[in-house]
């Protein structure tokens, strides 16, 4: 029987891997990831978990050592944010080479400097080359559910790619809400048995880990890692099917909000699209046809599926929570004009970067961004392509 | 110290602080719970409060401890706990503004709507 | 209630602030309602301003931005009153629960909120006496209870046996259900 519980997001985070009973956990705190990790901790001081947990002395040994015991044939996981998350930089990008099949919550916070313990999503966006598959949650539920289905997509043998799942550092994460926990033995069913793959402990069949490639081989193996990535496309639907099916919430590469009809539309990641839900059913109210898109699965990108939901729209707002210096716009912002110029979307496209180091954005905020977006559709001009909402000037 | 409002182009790049020993315009004293109070009779002057205070409020003149700086003491009460003649007592800071002990914190004050 | 309600707590650091918020939303979640309770961070410290946060509603909560307007503030230290603008942002017809000596009347014009409702409780004092420390959570979700009629003061104290029983002995709990109770009777409105 499944329960409601009041929970935050690391809270209901922390109850996933308990259900999930990886076979090792080696973890660093960072604010605002470590009451996940801590609340964990617990259960495996007290016996709930068979988890083998290790305390290490920084991020990076954090992901060495997941990589580690990943290699050796177990279900691994940890959690970071922002700094820890950058730490662990060069093992990031080895725990996808290696094909190892990790799962780890990143909780989203700005990345220094100066110094910022609140939201925004420069540390998951700037790991979105890493190799690693991405999904976000908007609330304690989602990040439960993602943590959940990211499982049974890392471990998938066409997949075989660490997943990071992503939510809101302090929003999110400390934000009690309601939270539908599964029970125990239902979720035990849903995640499986793990199968190791060319495990290391394998003794009757030896293999070596993480050998040197010349530019003869290099290349070779990163096309693979391209093909997970392809499977990917195909088997986090699935994996969100068999969870329908069992759970009964709904899940796929992104989320839908009154977009059908709307002649204009947000696209926004995370608690925020909460946020843009209420103004866009307030908006709705007083006769304007705005729509919401929440993009639930950042890698792989889905670009035809994204696409052909704003085909008929005639201005797209999108809103970034983090920025590449020196790029065009936000890393959403361009990954999805690149989407809707190569599927010949021809709505206009502008950029809103917002909320870096959790600077709050209020409902009057996005209505704001809705009016520019009338008035693009209504002109067909763009008076600021990428805009910084609520920056002061 | 910064404007509150300031907007981007009004702010030392990089968050980098310019100005030396700015950390003297922030006063703390409204962060305490409870303060420090000394009993001189009971002081042998070791100034052992004043090594361990970690925001350098004890005052001392002429080699004499004479009182806190309550503008910035936050009330942390290692001063009293390291006096080894107990000389120092904590009190609730309530209780301390109502009896007018010491000098009144009054940095965060802000007057009453019907001031 | 028939739509979204929005609270903010103010107290300081160590006062419990923070656990209020989660307890109502507690009571919210076993009377089937939607809710979010989240708290403001800065830097933690001991004696510092907080605030959080709480939203109640029938129906799923999709806002996750902080509560600008909010209908009711509560003030958990009346020291607060001196520091920071309480009132800020509360609705007109809003409700402000204060925790303080002082009676409603000299709080409206020392907060400077003229309209809306004012309820007062000596939070502060029952604390004292019935649990002999200065957390002052309890009373003052008894005092909020009562004042808004968000449920039955019986039913907080059932909350609160149910939430509190197995962490904290029995003597504890009953002294914190003798808070809730004298707060609920002692809570004044002018």
């Amino acid at each position: 029987m499944s329960r409601f519980e009041a929970m935050d997001g690391n809270t209901a985070t922390a109850e996933a891997m308990r259900q999930i009973n990886p076979d090792v956990v080696a973890a660093y705190p960072i604010t605002p990831q470590t009451s996940t990790v801590q609340t964990f901790s617990q259960f495996v001081a007290d016996g709930e978990v068979d988890t083998e947990f290790i305390r290490v002395e920084s991020e990076h040994s954090a992901m060495a050592a997941c990589i580690g015991a990943s290699s050796a044939g177990g279900r691994v996981m940890t959690a970071t944010a922002a700094n820890g998350l950058a730490l662990m930089w060069e093992m990031v990008y080895i725990a996808a080479s290696n094909r190892s099949p990790i799962v780890m919550p990143v909780v989203n916070r700005a990345l220094s400097g100066p110094i910022n313990i609140h939201c925004d999503h420069s540390d998951s966006m700037g790991a979105r080359d890493a190799g690693w598959i991405q999904l976000y949650g908007e609330n304690p539920q989602e990040a439960y559910d993602n943590c959940l289905q990211a499982v049974r997509i890392a471990e998938h043998e066409d997949v075989l790619l660490p997943v990071m799942t992503m939510y809101d550092g302090f929003i999110t994460s400390h934000g009690l809400e309601r939270v539908q926990i599964e029970d125990d033995e239902a979720v035990r069913d849903f995640i499986g048995p793990f199968k190791a793959h060319e495990p290391l402990l394998d003794i009757d069949n030896p293999v070596t880990y993480g050998p040197l490639d010349f530019y003869d081989f290099y290349m070779e193996h990163k096309r693979q890692q391209v093909e997970g990535m392809k499977h990917a496309r195909r088997v986090i639907p699935e994996v969100a099917a068999d969870f329908e099916k069992r759970f009964g919430r709904k899940y796929g590469f992104f989320e839908e909000h009154r977009l059908d009809d709307a002649e204009l539309a947000l696209v926004v990641l995370s608690s925020t699209a909460g946020t843009a839900k209420s103004v866009v059913d307030d908006l709705r109210s007083r006769g304007i046809k705005v729509g919401l898109l929440k993009p639930r699965v950042f890698r792989p990108f889905p670009a035809q599926e994204l696409a052909d939901a704003l085909r008929d729209k005639a201005a797209i707002g999108v809103m970034d929570r983090s920025d590449s210096f020196g790029a065009l716009g936000g890393p959403l912002f361009m990954e999805l004009s690149a989407a809707c110029k190569i599927h010949d979307v021809p709505a206009k496209i502008v950029d809103y970067v917002f909320g870096l180091g959790g600077r709050d954005t209020t409902p009057d905020q996005i209505e704001s961004v809705v009016r520019d977006l009338a008035d693009i559709a209504d002109t067909g001009k763009i008076k600021q392509l990428v805009s910084y909402l609520g920056v002061r000037e | 110290m910064v404007d509150l409002n300031a907007g981007w182009r009004d702010i030392p790049r990089g968050g980098k602080i310019v100005e030396a020993g700015n950390a003297r315009e922030y006063e703390t004293g409204s962060w305490r719970a409870m303060r420090p109070v000394v009993d001189q009779e009971k002081c042998i002057n070791c100034l052992q409060c004043w090594v361990f205070c970690p925001d350098a409020s004890i005052i001392v003149e002429n080699e004499e401890m004479v009182g806190f700086r309550y503008e910035y003491c936050k009330g942390c009460g290692i001063c009293a706990s390291i006096c080894p003649v107990d000389a120092i007592e904590m009190v609730s800071e309530a209780e301390a503004e109502s009896e007018a002990v010491g000098a009144a914190s009054g940095s965060d004050r802000r007057p009453a709507k019907d001031e | 209630m028939a739509k979204l309600m929005e609270i903010r707590w103010h107290g300081r650091g160590g006062q419990g602030v923070v656990t209020a918020g989660k307890m109502l939303a507690q009571v919210a979640l076993d009377s089937g309602q939607y809710f979010q309770a989240f708290p403001d961070y800065g830097p933690e410290r001991a004696g510092a301003p907080i605030r959080a946060f709480t939203r109640v509603s029938p129906e799923p909560i999709h806002k996750h931005c902080q509560i600008q307007s909010p209908d009711i503030v509560l003030v958990l230290d009346p020291t607060l009153l001196e520091a920071i603008d309480v009132a800020e942002g509360l609705k007109e017809d809003g409700m402000l629960l204060v925790n303080t000596d002082l009676p409603p009347e000299k709080v409206r014009k020392k907060v400077g909120f003229q309209t809306g409702k004012v309820f007062t409780v000596d939070a502060t004092k029952i604390a004292l006496e019935t649990m002999g420390r200065e957390i002052t959570n309890t009373p003052m979700l008894g005092a909020f209870v009562k004042a808004t009629g968000l449920l039955s003061v019986e039913d907080l104290v059932a909350q609160t046996r149910k939430q509190f029983g197995d962490k904290f002995g029995k003597a504890v709990v009953d002294r914190n259900v003798e808070a809730i109770r004298r707060a609920a009777q002692e809570v004044q409105e002018g």
